[in-house]
């Protein structure tokens, strides 16, 4: 009886064979092919031949001695350094706060919906809103912090590096927190809730409880958040493009915007926009790697048991629920 | 017997409030004066830039954009039709490639599981200038198919659908449509697709809404004023001739995001949802 004999396995086969030949067609085939034209003399408005250099790794030698790039990159860390630790710093202290058992906060439901709310809305146009926000001289915050008397007179933002740098972390910041806050509670929400209640009967504070269990509990959560917002940060392009077009005087000036500008804003220098493009990978990979070596520990392996074990200890209460 | 739960103290409490609050200001303030001031003239905005009512500059502040030969309306068609084809590819094709890994016993399995991992974190904004050059040289610069055909290989949404299936589909379902006779994809299309139903919504409004904020790649694709997408059109407010006209540039801001607002209040409860979903990923 039956059709045992059948095998389905050339199915899966079938089925994956979209993604398989469309990520050899845009993604694969491109990164290769920006590999190679790093290695070439690709330059100019529509131009589609190419020669192999002589010296194949003098673009490589342009980008990474060029002044400019280097400190894009150096900007590109700052400003996403700037961003992170405050991020996570919030994130962390809301997460204990709504996950608090001794004090059911009010209206939860809606503060999440409004913290998270920046993460969906265009970054280009909250960049640009920002620019209009921050405007010399009129402009609504400068005005706001008149009327507050926290300033004499209008700041001058846009010209003003420190600002600069500082308001494009903020909007990172701000447009990132809610993401990070929702994701680590979902994780507490992940923990044995049977620990908690073990830490309360034996007295712990919450401040004790956060430290010694929630936030244990947290590493790989934690890591996963550091490295998605790492990659995510190296890549910066909308915000200090739309907020000051890497300006004033090239502080806010980020990798992803110096590549943008070598290739696609009349410079057409593809060869040296490529071998960038290269080393920003490269750090991207080395960055993910380093991380995900370290997420692969004794603890993760120690999560992924217990999570087999309670699969089991709830099968089990199923059973015995059903008999 | 159980210890009492000690309450927090009301200091704390005022605290906790006090912060929550003053984050909520901090989210709504810099959209709510965008739409007051969209509505304000520009001598309004310039004699006091902030406002708690909205004036009736609405219409004259559309007729500058108009005359600027701006158009919200170009780019809102352009955006809904990428973002629209990009949203069906990729919820589709990632259910499709997720049930191939899920309900069939195949030799390379895992190892296109762990490719799949492996490239979840491939950045595409790297291989732009190959992608560009690429498609330059087939004739796909302007075009909208560059822009949207990727989506057929979404590796996280992949995952997430992976996951979904791992916990929701139950192989005795698909045997009884093999023995009614359904064909596999009959059996995807028809019985594995509805059970779905959840996962496909959440990762459809994460779909559409990561495809309308995109920016770069459409920057660099597409140079013909008539293919513009929303957020390229926020870099067109760049230019000089709108230095001046403040009410006009916080109405076209707000257009540019207006249906992203209505989405996010209708569907905010499966964003958050999906967002924490999101995160158990291990």
């Amino acid at each position: 009886m039956g059709n045992k004999s059948v095998s389905y396995a050339k199915w899966g086969y079938i089925f994956s064979l979209p993604f398989m030949l469309v990520f050899l067609f845009f993604s694969l085939y491109p990164i290769i092919y920006t590999a190679m034209l790093g290695f070439t003399d690709l330059q100019g408005a529509g131009r589609r031949t190419f020669e192999f250099l002589a010296n194949p790794l003098e673009n490589y030698k342009l980008v990474l001695t060029n002044e400019s790039f280097i400190t894009s990159l150096k900007n590109t860390g700052l400003i996403w350094f700037l961003n992170f630790i405050p991020q996570m710093l919030l994130a962390l202290l809301l997460t204990s706060w709504f996950t608090n058992q001794r004090f059911k906060i009010k209206g939860q439901g809606m503060f999440k919906v409004l913290m998270y709310m920046p993460n969906i809305i265009t970054a280009a146009t909250i960049a640009f809103l920002f620019r209009n926000l921050f405007g010399y001289p009129k402009g609504p915050i400068n005005d706001l912090f008149m009327m507050l008397g926290l300033i004499e007179k209008p700041i001058y933002f846009w010209m003003s590096a420190g600002w600069s740098r500082g308001i494009i972390a903020f909007i990172q910041f701000w447009m990132w927190y809610g993401n990070t806050m929702i994701v680590l509670i979902a994780g507490v929400m992940g923990i044995d809730p049977t620990i908690f209640e073990a830490a309360e009967i034996d007295g712990a504070s919450s401040v004790q409880t956060f430290f010694r269990i929630t936030l244990p509990s947290l590493r790989t959560i934690l890591l996963f958040t550091l490295v998605t917002s790492l990659i995510g940060g190296l890549q910066m392009f909308d915000i200090p493009l739309l907020y000051n077009l890497g300006g004033p005087d090239q502080k806010t000036l980020t990798a992803s915007v110096w590549i943008y500008n070598q290739a696609f804003s009349g410079r057409y220098f593809y060869n040296r926009a490529s071998a960038a493009s290269m080393v920003l990978f490269a750090i991207i990979v080395v960055l993910a790697s380093i991380v995900f070596y370290i997420l692969r520990d004794k603890d993760a392996q120690k999560i992924n048991r217990d999570r087999k074990a309670f699969k089991k200890y709830a099968r089990q209460l199923q059973k015995e629920a059903g008999k | 017997m159980r210890t009492k739960i000690k309450e927090m103290s009301p200091i704390r409490k005022v605290i906790v409030y006090t912060v929550c609050i003053f984050l909520i200001v901090l989210s709504i303030f810099p959209f709510y004066t965008m739409f007051i001031n969209a509505t304000r003239g520009t001598y309004e905005i310039q004699s006091n830039s902030i406002s708690l009512i909205p004036s009736t500059f609405a219409v004259s502040n559309w007729n500058v954009l108009m005359n600027k030969n701006f158009n919200p309306l170009i780019g809102f068609v352009n955006s809904l039709i990428i973002s629209c084809g990009v949203t069906v590819l990729a919820v589709y094709f990632s259910s499709l490639t997720a049930y191939g890994l899920v309900a069939y016993d195949w030799k390379l399995r895992k190892p296109f599981f762990t490719f799949i991992m492996a490239i979840l974190m491939i950045p595409a904004q790297v291989s732009i200038i190959g992608f560009f050059q690429f498609m330059y040289s087939l004739g796909l610069t302007n075009n909208f198919l560059p822009l949207i055909l990727p989506a057929i290989a979404s590796p996280a949404t992949v995952f997430f659908m992976r996951q979904y299936l791992l916990g929701t589909l139950s192989i005795d379902i698909v045997n009884c449509a093999r023995i009614d006779g359904s064909g596999e994809f009959r059996t995807f299309n028809q019985i594995v697709l509805p059970i779905m139903q959840p996962a496909l919504a959440t990762q459809a409004i994460f779909a559409f809404v990561g495809s309308w904020n995109s920016l770069f790649l459409p920057l660099v694709m597409l140079t013909d004023r008539t293919k513009y997408t929303m957020p390229i059109m926020v870099n067109l407010l760049r230019g000089d001739i709108y230095r001046t006209e403040y009410g006009s540039v916080y109405l076209a801001l707000s257009l540019t995001v207006l249906p992203l607002f209505i989405v996010y209040f209708l569907l905010s409860r499966y964003i958050i949802e999906g967002v924490a979903l999101g995160a158990l990923k291990e």
